[in-house]
């Protein structure tokens, strides 16, 4: 079932810009520009990009905050801007850069506020509130006022909010900016363990890649606006030439004329005691076996290719991709 | 209007947030009385100097300044923080409103509700009193009636000027204090009847935008007297009716504004 659907959707903004010291010129940001993207219930996606892409702008679509200025876009079955109430009901958003809680009042008391507003039974509320409790370990700041709370525990405080009506589907726009390691940790778990139930969908944009790697099936990269990679992270590494690694920590260093068939050397290291292959188009039991058979190997360790600079390539040549 | 309890308790998260910080709470409302108090004692000391102004009795204005004054103490309290949506598009505030299964204005409204205004209305009503008991009034049923009508028209017709002069901040966040300029120049004219005014000015603002009928209109039909500028007396009674059309134009360019909004990149 397809719960979020974006056709050529485009966003325009007109910006001013000094021309000379009085003058100022239109200028005319194409934000979002043309974007094609479903997405189906249940489904965890990564949406990533450089700064400036985009993602919160196509977010703002999506949850009704901007209207388009071209295309169509329909989350839920309904049009964002023109259903916008309807819709709230739906979804859940985290902006990591806004609060929606009560900045002056003791944090359960937001959650109290968000039941009224959105007119959830109580039990339910309160079943979902147990819940987050017990996952997000809010009960050390619930009476403490909003305005105290570290970014850890607001972001925790934020993601419960979001989620105490039960929407179907939840955006996050960069959930984990500035968070320390634990919180971070504590963030990804919950919503690992929130897209385990394959009933709430979720969209996240974030700059760290290590929420992509352990949230998201599904990764979509956009830059200018345009969609340069929708798909699997495997598919991502296969299609940039992303290789594992293969290295080996030898007794002595290997002679100069050593090939392994279906690998490449790219490093030697430690007076060549240390050596580094790139996997081709071999298996990593073959060129285990091949190496064994013409060195001695004390140590071995099979690397697993970093989005990072799969993501890094891609952001730098998006133009080569299509 | 199933939403009604959950404005409610947005209402009520407000006025605790404004609570927690009890002292300057207290502070301000002791300042905003000063002030109401210096207000009043303007309309005395002015109308004092001259004891009638354009045909009008010092009662009689004080009749009209009274009920134009009450209108916008209770215009300011509920709707004047409007304005503030300068301040909540650049800080994500509206972002945050606009993802909730509720009207945006109304969902504004009562997040920021300035309970400390609340003074200014006692105030208001007091000279109100005042003023009625100054001039003879033949009460009538239908005067009854517009006596609790117009403070309240006055209400919606300014709250409309206060929605659509903060409106602007949609298509320009630097719209600085241009709407408050409209907002409180329309108070000051109202404030005295209007043949005080002359010529296109008087045209425009009393009749075009229909600022006549927030006090002066009424008052006239109070007091049972004929406009020097030749309306029947029934246009006293157009009131609510002025009223509900500055709401239609101002709900109609809000909802444009929402439409036209950019939020900000972040
Ligand atoms: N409210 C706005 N007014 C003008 N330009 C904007 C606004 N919001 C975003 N932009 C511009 O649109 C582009 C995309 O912004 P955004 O969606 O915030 O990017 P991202 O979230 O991917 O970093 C940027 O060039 C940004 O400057
Ligand atoms: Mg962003």
């Amino acid at each position: 079932m397809t719960v979020i659907e974006m056709h050529d959707l485009k966003k325009d903004f007109t910006v001013r810009v000094r021309a000379g010291r009085f003058r100022r010129r239109k200028r005319t940001v194409a934000a979002v520009d043309g974007i094609d993207l479903t997405v189906d219930r249940g489904e965890m996606v990564g949406y990533i990009g450089p700064n400036g892409a985009g993602k919160s702008t196509t977010l703002k679509m999506l949850t009704g905050i901007l209207t388009p200025s071209a295309g169509t876009v329909r989350v839920c079955g309904l049009t964002p801007v023109p259903q916008r109430t309807r819709l709230a009901r739906r979804i859940g958003v985290v902006f990591g850069q806004r609060s929606q809680l009560w900045w002056d009042l003791p944090l359960h008391e937001s959650f109290t506020l968000l039941r009224h507003i959105y007119r959830v039974p109580a039990a339910d509320h309160a079943a979902r509130l147990a819940r987050c409790r017990s996952l997000l370990d809010l009960d050390d700041f619930l009476d403490t006022p909003v305005r105290q709370l570290s970014l850890g525990q607001r972001m925790r405080g934020e993601i419960t909010a979001a989620l105490l009506h039960g929407p179907d589907v939840l955006f996050l726009d960069e959930p984990t900016i500035g968070l320390d390691v634990v919180s971070k940790q504590a963030v990804r778990g919950f919503l690992a363990e929130l897209g385990q139930g394959g009933d709430v969908t979720l969209m996240l944009t974030t700059h760290d890649l290590a929420d992509i790697e352990r949230l998201c099936r599904r990764l979509v990269v956009i830059d200018h606006g345009h969609v340069v990679h929708d798909g699997t992270i495997e598919a991502l590494h296969a299609r940039y030439g992303s290789r594992r690694r293969l290295v080996a920590d030898l007794d002595a260093p290997l002679p100069a004329s050593f090939t392994l068939a279906g690998a490449s050397l790219v490093a030697s290291e430690a007076d060549g005691h240390r050596v580094s292959f790139t996997l081709e188009s071999t298996t990593a039991a073959e060129a285990v076996a091949a190496l064994m058979a013409s060195a001695s190997v004390r140590d071995l360790s099979l690397v697993e290719p970093d989005i990072e600079d799969v993501v890094a390539r891609l952001y730098a040549s998006p133009g080569d991709t299509s | 209007m199933a939403d009604l309890r959950a404005y409610g308790a947005l209402i009520g998260g407000q006025f605790r947030s404004i609570a927690s910080y009890r002292v300057s709470f207290l502070v301000e409302m002791s300042s905003n009385a000063m002030t109401t108090a210096l207000d009043i004692t303007t309309v005395l000391v002015l109308f004092g100097a001259n004891r009638s102004v354009a045909g009008f009795s010092l009662a009689e204005a004080l009749l009209v300044a009274s009920l134009s004054s009450l209108g916008f103490a209770l215009a300011d309290m509920l709707v004047g923080n409007v304005d503030h949506l300068k301040t909540y598009v650049r800080s994500g505030l509206m972002d945050v409103i606009l993802v909730r299964p509720l009207g945006s204005l109304w969902q504004l409204l009562c997040m920021d509700l300035p309970f400390r205004k609340a003074l200014r209305v006692v105030l208001a009503l007091v000279v109100l009193g005042v003023a009625i008991h100054l001039n003879d009034v033949d009460w009538t049923p239908g005067r009854v009636a517009l006596l609790v009508l117009s403070p309240l028209a006055g209400l919606v017709f300014f709250g409309a000027i206060f929605v659509l002069s903060a409106s602007l901040a949609f298509w320009w966040v630097d719209s600085g204090e241009l709407g408050s300029a409209f907002t409180y120049g329309g108070r000051d004219f109202t404030s005295y009847p209007v043949p005080v005014y002359a010529g296109w000015f008087r045209a425009v603002f009393a009749y075009a935008l229909g600022f006549g009928f927030v006090a002066y209109q009424p008052a006239l039909a109070l007091l049972g007297r004929t406009d020097p500028l030749g309306l029947p007396a029934w246009a006293g009674y157009l009131s609510p009716l002025v009223a509900l059309v500055a709401a239609v134009v101002a709900a109609l360019v809000w909802r444009a504004g929402v439409r036209h909004y950019r939020s900000t990149g972040s």
